[in-house]
């Protein structure tokens, strides 16, 4: 059993990757884009009440459990990852990648997501700060994640192609 | 110039040049030791 567990750890981290990922994409992808048409024929609020509420509770709390099975996975080369040594520099960039994501996430999107959602009270000039200050987060995470996913790929279980 | 991050283009443009970036940095700064 304890021979499985780095398997479990790894399964898990793709599980809830893609699903926080895959979230992200969609965002960045169809919502944000969705969300302007809506606007434009007033059927907003069916994206902004009945989905962007539920596709933001699995997307925050996949981010942590992404981060959290990563650790695991990591195990005793945790520190090396993120002091960049030992072999794991390149994981070690895709950690620190990601880890970055994690706080964008909690810290930038979701609680300007709450103000612009109507889930905390905000006034509207403090709404459009919001909005864009979540967008450009949201971008920002969906530009990291092309390099974060290059180094979790080849990071550690590929390392020779990097020379490590 | 514009941001960017204001379009999905620009976003994974800028994605694939950190991408190069980063093994540029990583090759070069950390696997050499310097």
């Amino acid at each position: 059993m304890e021979a499985l567990m780095p398997g479990i750890a790894r399964w898990l981290h793709v599980i809830f990757g893609i699903t926080w990922i895959g979230l992200l994409y969609y965002f960045n992808l169809v919502q944000m884009a969705a969300l302007k048409d809506a606007g434009a024929d007033g059927t907003a609020a069916g994206i902004t009440k009945h989905v962007a509420p539920r596709a933001l509770f699995y997307f925050r709390w996949a981010a942590v459990g992404t981060w959290l099975a990563g650790a695991w996975l990591l195990g005793p080369g945790f520190m090396d990852a993120f002091m960049l040594r030992n072999g794991y520099e390149g994981i070690g960039i895709g950690a620190w990648l990601g880890t970055i994501m994690l706080f964008n996430v909690w810290v930038l999107i979701w609680p300007n997501q709450q103000k612009i959602l109507g889930m905390v009270p905000a006034a509207d000039d403090v709404k459009a700060k919001a909005r864009r200050v979540a967008m450009l987060a949201s971008r920002t995470n969906m530009m990291l994640s092309i390099p974060m996913l290059f180094f979790m790929a080849n990071g550690l279980s590929h390392r020779a192609a990097l020379g490590l | 110039m514009k941001n960017p991050l204001e379009s999905v283009a620009g976003t994974i443009i800028s994605g694939l040049i950190l991408t190069v970036v980063l093994v540029f940095f990583l090759k070069n700064f950390l696997v050499a030791g310097v």
